[in-house]
């Protein structure tokens, strides 16, 4: 834990206080259930060594996506980026996607990355669905700025959610097309894009508890934890 | 005619290429086969003909004059080289051509490579891509699709024969469960019939595409090759393998548009094709063992089934129901996995089916084999069934 002396209360943003998301559960075509719940920002070193191996993995952008969302949530970590969160899902235990973001003020969210360790199931489509649905649902917020780094985000986001292209306003992630998930447009499409049942039965969440880090990944032909 | 028969067969893994030209992927398959075959490329390689097969390489990837390019690529120049498009179809159609160049004697052996590219586009722009080949000012123009298509058809026949929702997706996870023992396969998960059908969450895990066809109830887009290396029977004993023979082809063309047909839930040429490839061979589709049918979407898989004779009209889905397409079933249907769940990479779709029968009809198909098969069908599909192409391949006793 770091020593929170003067100077360094005065490096961390103050934050706002955010509703934790409520955990769910959603069952895969496979007939898997995949939970997905907020992280506390004491799990973060653990979630970040699910990330590290796909930093170098070039196919479909893993290598940028998995160093940004490593620098995000090592920012969340050491509060150093202001009102993130992170949602991840496990199935039978085992991290299979991560997704997170943060509040620009109240009224207005900010989409960071859609990682999805475990591919072919839609965890990545129901991860960012549960993402859209804390900004816009939980959080009560009117709309979220979205960026997309891979193809595949923006086949799944922008068109998907006939997301409106706003390209002058400002986003963090390096000044790329901005679009928007406004209110309307997550009424509009949320009936066909939101999954998943709560409560969560205790016994169902107990195995998110303590996520199991992934011991291979597709993306990494050979590699084994 | 000269009999011709398949010495070598290669096959890229089905899915998203990352990195790599058109060319890039199609050399793939092509070099697998050759090695296959044996046959060495460079001076002397002994192909005479290249036949590539894609529908959409000049508009999606930019590349034109592809077997042109391939020919250099490979190192096999001097050799004659086109490329075919037949849509959906295009590969079987470049199989025939490479058939009849041999038949015709005046080719000994002939490379035929297929391939499509089309991730690199949004599944939007890739639809609207795939419907120009539908009728310009009867269909296209009032915006419809091939998933559109195969919904309206498929509601017809859901009327007229009973077929129901959970039938297509119990053909959509037969062919998933095949696809887990084929490793070129696009797709390697397989669905639960009662999550994909019942469950709460089933509409958003299985959403719907074009009603009635939901997602588990069509092809995903794919990149991907496929070859074969054709070769005149009597010239077979230089290859490395045994030739696998060309028993049967058959090809049949239907209205353009899908609303002149007199019966629109016939596959009118389907029938036809078939009907031609088991004149040509002499069989009947009592001696098929094993078959690739086009099921671009599964009630495609159904009625094809009933239109090449395997069952009645009206009871493909019943057969599907009571295991009848299994592997260990009266007449296993998509070993691979289908279109469905091995992928659909246009150009390279009907080569696929080909190397798929030549596996099985070799005893290669690992995990799937049909056991002791000696004959098999493959139907490829073109347009919304306006071209099809039925190819016979049977295993020549030694």
């Amino acid at each position: 834990m770091m020593i929170v002396d003067k100077m360094e209360q005065s490096l961390r943003p103050v934050e706002t206080p955010m509703v934790t998301y409520p955990p769910k559960y959603i069952t895969m075509a496979t007939g898997e259930k995949l939970v997905i719940r907020q992280i506390a920002r004491e799990e973060v070193p653990h979630i970040l060594e699910a990330v590290k191996p796909l930093m170098t993995v070039e196919a479909d952008f893993y290598d940028i996506v998995a160093s940004r969302i490593y620098s995000e949530l090592l920012g969340y970590y050491r509060y150093r980026v202001k009102d993130e969160y992170c949602l991840i899902g496990t199935i039978d235990g085992v991290l299979v996607g991560i997704v997170n973001g943060r509040l620009i003020d109240d009224k207005v969210g900010m989409s960071y990355h859609t990682m999805t360790l475990k591919q072919g199931l839609r965890i990545g489509a129901q991860l960012f669905a549960a993402k859209m649905e804390y900004h816009l649902d939980f959080l009560n917020q009117e709309e979220v700025l979205i960026v997309a780094e891979s193809p595949n985000g923006f086949k799944r986001w922008m068109i998907e959610y006939e997301l409106e292209s706003r390209p002058e306003t400002w986003h963090e992630l390096g000044g790329v097309p901005t679009f928007v998930l406004t209110k309307a447009l997550w009424e509009k499409h949320k009936a066909t894009k939101l999954g998943g049942r709560r409560p969560v039965k205790e016994e169902l969440l107990k195995t998110a508890e303590h996520p199991i880090l992934p011991a291979t990944y597709a993306q990494i032909p050979g590699y084994k934890r | 005619m000269r009999e011709v028969g398949i010495v070598g067969v290669g096959h890229s893994k089905f899915g998203k290429m990352s990195g790599g030209t058109f060319t890039d992927m199609l050399s793939m398959a092509a070099v697998q086969a050759l090695d296959d075959a044996g046959v060495k490329t460079g001076m002397g390689h002994g192909v005479d003909q290249v036949f590539v097969s894609t529908m959409g390489a000049g508009i999606l990837n930019k590349q034109s004059g592809i077997a042109s390019a391939l020919v250099d690529y490979l190192n096999l120049r001097p050799a004659m080289a086109e490329t075919i498009e037949n849509g959906p179809a295009s590969g079987a159609s470049a199989i025939k051509l490479g058939y009849m160049a041999i038949a015709s004697g005046m080719c000994d052996c002939v490379l035929v490579v297929g391939g499509e590219m089309m991730r690199v586009v949004s599944g939007w722009e890739g639809t609207d891509f795939v419907a120009t080949m539908l009728h310009p000012e009867a269909e296209y123009n009032y915006g419809l699709t091939l998933p559109a298509f195969a919904g309206l058809f498929t509601k017809l026949c859901m009327e007229k024969y009973g077929v129901t929702e959970t039938d297509l997706s119990i053909v959509a996870v037969k062919n998933h469960e095949n696809a887990t023992h084929n490793p070129v396969a696009h797709i390697h998960v397989v669905p639960n019939l009662y999550c994909i059908t019942e469950d709460e969450d089933a509409p958003i895990m299985n959403p719907y595409v074009a009603e009635p066809l939901r997602m588990y109830h069509c092809c995903p887009v794919s990149d991907g090759s496929a070859a074969v290396l054709l070769c005149a029977m009597d010239k077979a004993d230089k290859f490395k393998k045994k030739p696998i023979k060309i028993a049967g082809i058959g090809q049949a063309t239907d209205t353009h548009a899908v609303a002149e047909r007199e019966v629109p839930t016939d596959l009118l040429a389907v029938r036809l094709a078939a009907q031609m490839a088991y004149k040509m061979s002499g069989l009947t589709p009592q001696d098929i063992d094993v078959a690739e049918l086009h099921d671009a979407f599964q009630i495609l898989e159904i009625v094809e089934s009933e239109e090449v004779g395997f069952f009645k009209r009206g009871e493909g889905h019943i057969a599907a129901r009571n295991g009848e397409t299994k592997i260990g079933g009266k007449i296993p249907i998509n070993t691979s996995g289908g279109l469905k769940a091995k992928g659909h990479p246009l150009g390279a779709t009907g080569i696929s089916q080909v190397v798929e029968i030549v596996k099985q009809l070799r005893g290669e198909a690992t995990g799937r084999q049909v056991e002791g098969a000696k004959a098999g069908l493959a139907v490829n599909f073109g347009g919304f069934g306006n071209n099809v192409v039925a190819t016979i391949l049977t295993k020549e006793e030694a």
